[in-house]
C-alpha cells in the first residue's frame, strides 16, 4: 500500500509540475462553454441582404423597411437592374437578393397578384433555408396585416406550438451534456492513454514493470489523478451551465454525479486500452483523435441529430460511448427523468466500460519485447 | 542551401519509415471526409409524431394522412391520451406530439377557426424550429385545400397575393454536403500540417536528438525551413485526395480554378506549420504540444464557421475570427470551390493568410534557439 501510493505521489507531481496542462485542463471547460454558450448558434441575426428594386414604389419601399427592421437583414448592397447578380455573390458581401419586377404595385393593385424573388447563396444551404423562410413569412405578414386587414378568412386552422424542455430554444441546452463528453473523454482517455505509453515510449516502463509494483497498481496509480481532474471538471460545466447559462438539473443531483462517474470510469478504461495497443504516443495520439475527438463531437448527436444521418453512420453511432452518456445526460438535467428512462443506456454503458477493461486485461504486457 | 536540402531528407526518410504514422494519415484523409461530411448535416430526414386525435372526424383523419404523406414525417403512435405522447417525448421515442381536441371538425365549420397543439422536443432548438416550420406548412397546405373544398372554390383567392418565388444559386438541390465538403477538407489540411509540425520538433526534444542538430553547423532558419518542407508536401497531398474523394463521392463540382485552391493552400500551410513550430519550441513533451494545439484547434475550427455561420456570432467573435487563419482558408475554399470566386474577390483573405503567416513563421524562427 506505501509503495502504492509514492507512485501515486509521482503521478500527481507528474501532472502538477506541467503548469501548462494544468492551466489548459482548467480553462478547457470554461472556454468551450462560453464558446457554445455564446458564439456557436443558428441563430441569424443581421445577415447582409442586397435589395434589387425596379419598381421603387410606396408597397416595395414598406416591404423592403420591414425587412430591414425585422433584425434579421441588413441592407449590404442595393443592386440595379442590370447589375451582375453572379458578381455580387461571388464576392461573398450579400446572403440573399430580394429583387422586385418593374411595376410591383400596379400589378399588385391591378392583377391582385405580384412576384418576389429571393436569389440566395445556397453555397451555404443551411443559412440559404434560413433566411428565404425569415423573408417569405415577414412578406406573408405583411400582406396580411396591411393589405387584407378587413378581409376575414374562412376556415381558419391555428396551430399552437409549445417547444418543451427548451422554451427559449437556447442552443446552449443542447450543447452542456455534449461539452461534458467531450471533456471528459479528453481529460479521461487521452490523457492516460497518453501518460502510460509516454512511459513506454521513453522506457521508463520498464523501471515500473520492474519494480515490485503490481500491474494492476501500476494502472490504478496512472488513473487516479485523471479520475479526479475529470471529477473537477464535470463540476465546473455543471456550475457554469447552470449559474451562467441558466441549465437546469430539473432530476437529481446524485444520479447525475453517479452517471458522470460511469463515464469517466469508461473513458478511463478505453484510455488504458488504447494505450496498451498503442507503441508510441505519437500513435495514441493519432488513435486517440480518430477515435475519440471525432466521433464524440460528430457521431454522439453533441451537435447534429443522429436520426438525419445515413443509415450506415447511424449504426456506427450505436458503438460511441459519448451517445449514450448525451442522452442520460440530457434526460436528468433538462426532462427530469430519472433511471426508468434511462436504464438501457446505463447498462450500454457498464457492458463497455466492461469490455474495455477486459480487453486492456488480455492486451496487457508485464513482460518486454 | 545544399544543407537545407539534407534536412529535408532526412525528414523525408523519417516520414517515410515511419509506416504506421503514414498509414494513419491516409486513413484519417478518408474517415474524415466521408464521416465528416456524412454526418455534419441539418437536413431533416425524419420527424417521428405521435398522434393524439380525440376528434376522430373525417377532417382530422385526414389531416394525420397529410402528414403522413410528407416524407418528412412518419406517424409512429397514437392514443387518446396527450399524457402517453409526453411520456414518448420524455423516451426520446418520438419527436413531437400533435394534438387534435374533440369538436375540431365542428369548430372549423362553426366558428370558422379551430385550433391545433403540437407539442415540440425542442431540446435540439434548431431542429425543433425545422420540424414545427415543415409541419406548420404541411398543416396551411391542408387548410388551403379544405377551403376550397368546402366554398367550392378551385382555389381560395384572397384579394391581394405576394408571390416569393425562391432560386438558390450554387447549390440548387441545397446539398448539405458540398457546404461541408470544403470545409472539412480545409479541416483535414489544417490538422494533419498542424499535428506533423508540432510534434516533430518536440520529439527531437524528448529523444534528444535535438543536441545533435544544435552543434550542427546549420543555421535555424534553414533548419526550420527544411523541416517545413515535407509537410507542406504531404498536406498539399491529402488536399488532393480529399478534393479528389469530393469530386468523386459527393460529386462536389469545383467550379473556381484548383490552382488558386492550391496556390492558397500553400500560403495557408506555411503559416499554420509556423504555428505548429512555434508550439512546439515553447513546450517539452509531446503531451504538451498535442494538448495545447488541440486546445487551440478545437476554438478556432468551432469560431472558423465549419457548423455554424460566422454571420450569427456576437460581433466580438467576428472580430477575433480576423485572426483566426481557419476561418479565412475555409472562406477561401468554399467561395473558390463552390461560387467559383476569382483571385480579386479574395484579396481581403489573401492579405490576412499573409499576415498571419509571416506573424507565425517569425514567431517560430524568434523562439526557437540552438542553445538548450
Amino acid at each position: 500500500m506505501k509503495q502504492f501510493i509514492g507512485f501515486l505521489r509521482k503521478e500527481f507531481l507528474h501532472i502538477f509540475r506541467d503548469p501548462r496542462t494544468m492551466v489548459i485542463i482548467f480553462l478547457l471547460p470554461i472556454v468551450q462553454l462560453l464558446l457554445f454558450g455564446k458564439v456557436i448558434n443558428n441563430d441569424l441575426q443581421d445577415s447582409k441582404i442586397g435589395i434589387l428594386d425596379q419598381s421603387h414604389d410606396n408597397t416595395t419601399r414598406e416591404i423592403t423597411s420591414k425587412l430591414l427592421s425585422s433584425g434579421y437583414f441588413l441592407l449590404g448592397e442595393e443592386l440595379q437592374a442590370g447589375d451582375d447578380v453572379e458578381d455580387v455573390f461571388r464576392k461573398g458581401k450579400v446572403k440573399m437578393i430580394v429583387t422586385f419586377g418593374p411595376e410591383f404595385e400596379k400589378s399588385l393593385e391591378r392583377d391582385g397578384k405580384a412576384d418576389v424573388q429571393l436569389l440566395a447563396d445556397a453555397s451555404d444551404p443551411n443559412t440559404a433555408r434560413i433566411l428565404t423562410n425569415y423573408a417569405s413569412g415577414i412578406i406573408n405578414d405583411y400582406v396580411k396585416k396591411e393589405k387584407l386587414q378587413n378581409i376575414q378568412l374562412p376556415n381558419q386552422i391555428n396551430t399552437e406550438v409549445r417547444m418543451l424542455y427548451n422554451e427559449g430554444l437556447k442552443s446552449v441546452y443542447m450543447f452542456v451534456p455534449g461539452i461534458m463528453a467531450m471533456i471528459l473523454m479528453l481529460i479521461s482517455a487521452m490523457m492516460t492513454s497518453i501518460s502510460i505509453s509516454r512511459e513506454k515510449e521513453l522506457g521508463t516502463m520498464e523501471v515500473l514493470l520492474a519494480s515490485p509494483l503490481k500491474p494492476i497498481q501500476i494502472i490504478l496509480g496512472k488513473v487516479t489523478p485523471y479520475l479526479l481532474l475529470s471529477f473537477i471538471n464535470t463540476l465546473t460545466i455543471i456550475l457554469l451551465g447552470v449559474f451562467v447559462f441558466g441549465v437546469p438539473i430539473k432530476g437529481s443531483f446524485i444520479f447525475l454525479m453517479a452517471e458522470s462517474f460511469l463515464f469517466i470510469l469508461m473513458a478511463l478504461s478505453l484510455g488504458i486500452l488504447i494505450s496498451t495497443v498503442a507503441p508510441n504516443q505519437m500513435v495514441a495520439m493519432f488513435i486517440s483523435v480518430l477515435a475519440l475527438m471525432l466521433p464524440t463531437i460528430l457521431l454522439s448527436g453533441f451537435i447534429f441529430p443522429i436520426k438525419n444521418m445515413p443509415w450506415p453512420l447511424q449504426i456506427l453511432s450505436n458503438v460511441m460511448p459519448p451517445r449514450w452518456f448525451i442522452v442520460i445526460i440530457r434526460n436528468i438535467m433538462l426532462k427530469g427523468t430519472g433511471i426508468l428512462f434511462v436504464w438501457k443506456e446505463t447498462l450500454i454503458l457498464m457492458f463497455m466500460t466492461f469490455v474495455f477493461i477486459a480487453l486492456s486485461i488480455k492486451n496487457f504486457k508485464i513482460r518486454l519485447e | 542551401m545544399r544543407t537545407i536540402f539534407y534536412v529535408i531528407q532526412k525528414e523525408f526518410i523519417q516520414v517515410k519509415r515511419n509506416k504506421v504514422m503514414l498509414r494513419m494519415i491516409v486513413k484519417y484523409c478518408i474517415m474524415q471526409m466521408l464521416v465528416l461530411v456524412f454526418a455534419a448535416t441539418y437536413d431533416l430526414k425524419n420527424v417521428n409524431i405521435f398522434l393524439v386525435d380525440k376528434d376522430m372526424s373525417s377532417t382530422s383523419r385526414e389531416l394525420a394522412s397529410k402528414l403522413e404523406a410528407s416524407p418528412f414525417f412518419t406517424i409512429n403512435n397514437a392514443s387518446f391520451n396527450p399524457e402517453d405522447g409526453e411520456n414518448e417525448l420524455l423516451r426520446n421515442a418520438d419527436d413531437m406530439v400533435l394534438v387534435i381536441p374533440p369538436g375540431f371538425e365542428r369548430d372549423l365549420i362553426r366558428d370558422d377557426k379551430a385550433s391545433l397543439q403540437l407539442l415540440v422536443n425542442a431540446i435540439d432548438g434548431s431542429a425543433a424550429q425545422l420540424g414545427y416550420s415543415y409541419a406548420a406548412s404541411v398543416i396551411r397546405d391542408f387548410n388551403k385545400n379544405i377551403i376550397a373544398e368546402w366554398k367550392g372554390l378551385p382555389e381560395f383567392k384572397a384579394p391581394y397575393q405576394i408571390n416569393t418565388v425562391s432560386r438558390f444559386w450554387y447549390n440548387s438541390e441545397l446539398d448539405y454536403k458540398w457546404y461541408m465538403a470544403p470545409g472539412v477538407l480545409s479541416l483535414l489540411v489544417t490538422l494533419i500540417g498542424l499535428f506533423l509540425s508540432g510534434m516533430s520538433l518536440v520529439k527531437e526534444k524528448e529523444q534528444g536528438t535535438i543536441e545533435q542538430l544544435n552543434v550542427t553547423p546549420i543555421r535555424k532558419i534553414h533548419f526550420l525551413v527544411g523541416k517545413l518542407i515535407p509537410f507542406v508536401v504531404i498536406a498539399l497531398f491529402d488536399l488532393a485526395f480529399g478534393l479528389l474523394i469530393a469530386r468523386l463521392v459527393f460529386h462536389l463540382p469545383i467550379v473556381g480554378s484548383l490552382w488558386l485552391v492550391f496556390g492558397f493552400g500553400v500560403l495557408y500551410l506555411l503559416g499554420i506549420l509556423g504555428l505548429g513550430l512555434f508550439v512546439s519550441t515553447l513546450a517539452n513533451t509531446q503531451q504538451q504540444v498535442m494538448f495545447v494545439t488541440f486546445f487551440f484547434m478545437m476554438v478556432f475550427i468551432l469560431m472558423s464557421g465549419i457548423f455554424t455561420p460566422v454571420e450569427s456570432m456576437p460581433k466580438w467573435a467576428q472580430l477575433i475570427d480576423q485572426a483566426n487563419p481557419i476561418y479565412h482558408f475555409m472562406r477561401i475554399m468554399r467561395m473558390v470551390i463552390l461560387k467559383g470566386s476569382g483571385f480579386s474577390d479574395l484579396i481581403h483573405e489573401f492579405v490576412a493568410l499573409c499576415i498571419l503567416g509571416f506573424t507565425f513563421l517569425s514567431l517560430a524562427v524568434w523562439r526557437y534557439r540552438k542553445t538548450a
